[in-house]
């Protein structure tokens, strides 16, 4: 029976929001003007933060979540979704993130983490919540955990895709060996990852995770972006890529029209031509700070 | 029958699989080539902003509104339902709408994802509907020869006119494929 009843943060509309954004570019934006720029180049949604990251890696000192007057900027002009980040465990900025409402919390390592032991119980808000993995077992935590949608940590900051490469790459790998498991191998690799049967089962079923898998870290050409949609990624976040270019408008616009065609080599090839430079980039021996290994 | 499903950004995917079910076969539409051998078209969810931008990229723009024009049969979800109405409130400035379904929306009517939320559809044909409202739309306005199929407290969530249908909700999304169905028998037998 139909009735004016309505039913919030449910499992499928939290989820869902994840599914509206497949194909898209997430980005992260520090000003609102910067929040303007990335929506009128066709920004799905933008991560709302004081610092991108490979700022925050040359700064040093703890990364916190952002000040809620930035995050009201950055909302007051965008109209795609907003997403703001809280350390690892600290579920009071997350709190504070879901009393300004934005549309989606990242518990990112990019900022300090807060527990050694614990994540956010992320089944505990009505927004949703996306979390990095770097293999599947970290992926099914995250998820067993109320994550509604997954992305590679890759090495946030440093332009260098090779770190998101190598996640996509284990946690995919990972789903086809769980295929032709028999039920007793389910069984062990859910003990050894430390997550309910019922969510290995449903992963070696359907041949991927229940929620969306998206890219992230590295991510600093349009030529990356399909790189990351051809292993399998369903969008791309793109961090310090678009920002710390010498062009962001157009580095925007050529990531975003990339990510969409990243399966016609001619489309990317086009949008690729002529780009003023992108960020100057990283080579991860030379990292004194890898925050692909903070959470677990 | 051949449905194409606009692939640019969104949630194309879900839309394939309900009409596949169906026995559609079905096209992702990205360029115009992919638009030629359609003979209905989805709009699916996603963000209205970046498919707009998309299609003026990929010149997908002008061979679809054509198209529509012709009376190419539609179903527009969600953001969808945005780029077919006459009238979009709250867009970005100069926000492009085909213009082919006389309906003014607003865009996350709703409010942001907090507000996101389920219910249950009585649409026409098909009691007990999964709702499913994603930082949706709110039609504030139908003009003549639109008709309301389903209302939600009070607000049109599901319009048609003729061949073109179009829902403020995800019904990709809900696990029950009776409005792709319905909109399968109407577009077959246009």
């Amino acid at each position: 029976m139909a009735s004016d009843a309505r039913t919030t943060g449910t499992a499928r509309v939290k989820r869902g929001l994840a599914e509206m954004l497949r194909g898209g570019v997430i980005m992260d934006v520090v000003t609102p003007d910067e929040a303007r720029i990335a929506q009128d180049a066709g920004a799905v949604a933008v991560m709302a933060l004081e610092r991108v990251p490979s700022d925050i890696r040359r700064d040093g000192g703890v990364a916190r979540m952002s000040d809620p007057a930035m995050i009201e900027g950055i909302k007051a002009v965008a109209t795609i979704p907003v997403m703001a980040k809280c350390r690892i465990g600290h579920f009071a900025e997350a709190q504070v993130l879901e009393a300004l409402g934005v549309d989606y919390i990242d518990e990112s390592e990019v900022l300090t983490p807060a527990d050694e032991a614990y994540h956010v119980d992320k089944w505990a808000f009505t927004t949703p919540f996306v979390c990095g993995a770097t293999n599947l077992g970290e992926a099914l935590r995250r998820i067993a955990e109320g994550a509604c949608m997954i992305r590679s940590k890759g090495e946030a900051g440093t332009g260098n895709i090779v770190e998101a490469v190598r996640h996509l790459r284990s946690i995919f790998g990972a789903i086809e060996g769980l295929a032709s498991a028999t039920p007793k191998d389910l069984k062990a690799a859910a003990r050894e990852m430390r997550v309910p049967k019922a969510l290995v089962r449903e992963v070696a079923e359907r041949g991927e995770l229940p929620v969306p898998l998206f890219c992230a870290g590295g991510i600093a050409t349009p030529a990356d972006a399909s790189l990351a949609m051809q292993l399998g990624a369903q969008a791309v976040f793109v961090g310090s890529g678009i920002f710390k270019s010498e062009a962001p408008e157009v580095m925007a616009k050529a990531i975003v029209e990339a990510t969409t065609h990243y399966q016609d080599p001619s489309i990317v090839a086009k949008v690729s031509t002529g780009l003023p430079a992108a960020m100057r980039g990283d080579e991860i021996k030379t990292l004194e700070v890898k925050l692909a290994e903070r959470g677990w | 029958m051949r449905v194409g499903v606009l692939a640019l950004q969104g949630a194309f995917r879900e839309q394939r699989e309900v009409c596949e079910a169906l026995g559609a076969t079905v096209t992702e539409v990205r360029v115009p080539e992919h638009l030629d051998a359609c003979e209905a078209l989805i709009i699916p969810g996603g963000e209205s902003t970046t498919m707009a931008r998309l299609l003026r990229t990929s010149g997908l723009h002008d061979p679809l509104v054509a198209r529509l024009h012709d009376g190419l049969p539609v179903l527009g979800t969600c953001a969808g339902l945005i780029l077919c109405a006459t009238t979009i409130l709250d867009g970005l400035p100069g926000q492009e709408s085909f213009g082919v379904l006389d309906v003014t929306v607003r865009r996350n009517g709703y409010g942001r994802q907090q507000e996101s939320f389920e219910c249950v559809l009585d649409l026409e044909g098909a009691p007990g509907f999964p709702g499913v409202f994603i930082r949706a739309p709110v039609v504030e306005a139908v003009g003549p020869g639109v008709a309301v199929l389903a209302e939600h407290g009070g607000t049109p969530v599901l319009v048609r006119d003729g061949v073109r249908f179009g829902a403020t909700f995800h019904p990709e999304l809900a696990g029950d494929p009776r409005l792709h169905e319905q909109f399968l028998h109407a577009a077959r037998a246009a």
